[in-house]
């Protein structure tokens, strides 16, 4: 079974917010996350992750000036858990309806409560087999665009037996798509090289 | 049908290109560029035919300027393998030469010429054996397997009833593998009853044996066929030293020698133009027979110079032809009589169809070259003619073509010449009296344009003299592309093959020859083996 992570707080068509059950424990950054609108499943790239006080109005104070120990705040204030909530922002990269993966955007943004899961290395197989979302991430507004990038091909490179095949094959994409940037593609190259 | 042997691996798309100059190939980035060569044979599968081309250029392409000014660190393996075959990509320039259908009628009638281009991206692959083997033929009895194409087993055949209908030629610089291929093809007349051959055989290379750098001595045609082939020679003397038995020694009378022989022998024998103008003098005075040995009679001063006023010939003249016709008179082959009909006796073998090589012992001066090659072939020709002539008129049979092989084909062909020796004349009218030439030669710019043109198929090893090269590809089609093959052909045993006799132009690594396994394959069985199989039959008799 996949592992559950969260929820989906926020959803719009190129992306969606969802929260951690566990506070600071998001999913790694570029990691590949599952949720459905009922009818389809979502995927999407984590790009961004945050934590802060569930009510926008009052910011979290320092609190540990006479602490020995960063746990000892937690457990002298056990109400701080409940206060902050840690949330993660994906960019949807493909969809999957049936047997069948589409690497473009789905039709209509997930639900919100949706359940969100980390996919397992058989799904992040599955659906890097091609490449073709690679384009959604390069024409991310987002400015650590490239760093999602590079984390996601990294991240999904253990899902292979032959990691480095994966990353020439990925790196070979890249270089088409990059073509008329170099600087970039050499950035990002730099990135996933093994 | 096996999957892999019936298509090659996929090598890149065809990216443009016109039909003149060649395909643009771009290579798959998993295709290594290095394992890449000119001559190579790949196949384009376009939307409804299939190409056949070969190899002509390899570049090396980038898509952005600025990769070249600043390169890719490549030191760092990863990226090197990322940007090869997609920042940077190898490209092949493809001549594509003939076209296979798909249907079953267009793959009976076997491959034609292009007239068109494949269309965009159509991939691109390497020719599988089976590929080659439908554009070259299988051996069978018509077609002489001479080599096989670069990096392939393949066979690649001539067929050789198809290349006795022209004259042909090998080319090639010196110790690059003329004699070898020269005595392949010979072979493969001989096995498939194509021709009858003449061959002048100036370093004795093609009757007994010959020299390899390799194996001590490598058989010649009469040990692999001795009830086919019968050995003339010009010099007993020399084989008996190298203990070659010989079927007929050749003489030669005086009264043979005609004045257009000693004009082609301007050159060799250092005569000046009246000299040569004296030799036809004295033909007129003493008759076409006579006036070798009427001018070496000549032995009185009073006598000499009264002869030389009565024909107008300058002092000079004589004395320069003189010590021209000195050096004849010591080759001791050359007698006032010869005592037998040397070319009678040649004709009679090749009318049995059998086949004369003349060694010239130790004559390799090409001045008797020259002058026993010309003899011989003018009276031979002369035969072929009436006889050719004869067969139009009355129900007679055509005689036996024949192929006659020289060597140093530029002293016989060259443009002073070309227009009165035999050999210009036999090579121009093609088979029109069923004769026909195979000439060898290291320095074909020396051969008349007009004559090269004429040549068949044509067969070059590595030529570096720049005219050489442009005589030889005068005049085919894809001329330049082919340079470039020419250019890039190792020094010994690979050679460029084109013309007549074959389908398209192939780059082939010849044949083997010379060890055991290679005279076996040729159909030779060694003396004990044949006396051993004899002995089995008998044995099976009782
Ligand atoms: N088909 C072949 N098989 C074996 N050896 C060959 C072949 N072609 C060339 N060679 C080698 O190359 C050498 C030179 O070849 P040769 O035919 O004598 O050259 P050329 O007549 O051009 O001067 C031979 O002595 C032989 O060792
Ligand atoms: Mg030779």
């Amino acid at each position: 079974m996949a592992a559950r992570i969260g929820e989906v707080i926020e959803a719009s068509t190129g992306s969606f917010v969802a929260e951690c059950y566990d506070l600071h424990s998001p999913p790694p950054l570029g990691s590949l996350v599952r949720t459905s609108d009922s009818e389809v499943d979502i995927f999407g790239v984590v790009c961004h992750a945050s934590t802060e006080s569930i009510d926008p109005g009052r910011r979290p104070v320092a609190r540990g000036r006479d602490e020995h120990d960063e746990e000892n705040i937690y457990r002298q204030h056990p109400q701080l858990s409940r206060l902050l909530r840690t949330t993660f922002e994906t960019l949807a990269v493909g969809h999957r309806q049936g047997d069948n993966i589409y690497r473009y955007l789905p039709p209509r943004p997930p639900r919100v409560h949706g359940f969100v899961y980390l996919c397992e290395p058989d799904d992040v197989r599955r659906f890097t087999a091609s490449l073709d979302f690679l384009t959604i991430l390069l024409g991310a507004k987002e400015v650590t665009a490239d760093e999602v990038i590079s984390a996601c091909l990294r991240l999904a490179s253990c899902a292979y037996d032959d990691s480095r095949a994966f990353l020439v094959g990925a790196g070979k994409e890249l270089a088409i798509l990059l073509s008329s940037d170099l600087n970039r593609l050499n950035s990002v190259l730099r990135r996933i090289r093994q | 049908m096996n999957e892999s042997s019936a298509h090659g691996e996929r090598l890149g798309i065809v990216v443009g290109g016109s039909l003149t100059g060649g395909m643009e190939v771009k290579l798959d980035s998993a295709t290594p560029i290095e394992e890449m060569a000119v001559g190579r044979y790949v196949v384009i599968e376009g939307q409804t035919s299939r190409f056949f081309g070969m190899i002509t250029d390899i570049e090396l392409g980038a898509i952005d300027q600025q990769l070249t000014i600043t390169p890719p660190d490549i030191a760092d393996s990863f990226i090197a393998d990322v940007v090869t075959g997609t920042s940077t990509y190898g490209k092949l320039q493809v001549t594509p030469m003939l076209t296979i259908s798909g249907d079953a009628t267009s793959l009976l009638e076997g491959p034609k010429p292009v007239k068109t281009v494949p269309r965009h991206f159509s991939p691109v692959r390497e020719a599988s054996e089976q590929d080659v083997e439908l554009v070259f033929g299988r051996e069978d009895e018509r077609h002489f397997y001479v080599g096989t194409p670069l990096d392939m087993e393949t066979k690649v055949c001539l067929n050789i009833p198809e290349f006795v209908t022209r004259s042909n030629g090998v080319f090639g610089k010196s110790g690059t593998g003329k004699t070898f291929l020269t005595r392949l093809r010979l072979i493969g007349m001989v096995q498939k009853g194509a021709a009858a051959n003449l061959i002048f055989d100036m370093h004795n290379e093609y009757g007994w044996e010959g020299t390899s750098e390799h194996v001590p001595n490598v058989k010649g045609l009469k040990q692999l066929f001795p009830s086919q082939v019968a050995l003339f020679t010009l010099d007993e003397e020399s084989a008996r030293r190298r203990k070659v038995s010989t079927d007929y020694v050749v003489q030669i009378g005086y009264d043979e020698i005609e004045p257009e022989d000693i004009a082609l022998l301007r050159e060799t024998l250092n005569l000046t133009e009246p000299a040569i103008e004296a030799v036809y003098q004295l033909a007129r005075e003493f008759g076409q027979a006579r006036w070798l040995e009427g001018f070496f009679d000549l032995s009185t001063r009073e006598e000499t110079k009264e002869l030389l006023e009565k024909l107008h010939v300058h002092e000079s003249s004589y004395r320069n032809l003189r010590r021209g016709l000195e050096r004849l008179k010591r080759l001791s082959f050359l007698t006032p009589r010869a005592r037998d009909n040397s070319v009678q006796r040649i004709l009679e073998y090749l009318d049995r169809g059998m086949h004369v090589v003349l060694e010239f012992g130790r004559y390799t001066d090409i001045t008797v070259y020259v002058l026993v090659a010309n003899i011989l072939t003018r009276r031979i020709y002369d035969q072929y003619r009436e006889r050719m002539e004869r067969a139009m008129g009355e129900k007679v049979d055509k005689p036996h073509p024949l192929v006659i092989t020289i060597e140093e084909a530029h002293k016989f062909l060259n443009p002073e010449v070309a227009d009165q020796t035999i050999f210009g004349i036999i090579a121009r009218e093609m088979r029109k009296y069923n004769v026909t030439l195979l000439v060898i030669d290291q320095r074909p710019s020396g051969i008349y344009d007009e004559i090269m043109s004429q040549l068949g198929t044509k067969a070059t090893y590595l030529l570096d003299n720049e005219k050489d090269i442009d005589s030889v590809l005068m005049g085919v089609s894809g001329k330049s592309e082919l340079k470039t093959v020419l250019s890039k052909l190792e020094a010994k045993q690979q050679a460029l093959i084109f013309g007549h006799a074959l389908p398209m132009p192939v780059v082939v690594k010849t044949r083997e020859y010379g060890s055991t396994e290679s005279y076996r394959e040729l159909g030779f069985r060694e003396a004990a083996e044949l006396k051993r199989k004899a002995e089995e039959e008998i044995k099976d008799l009782f």
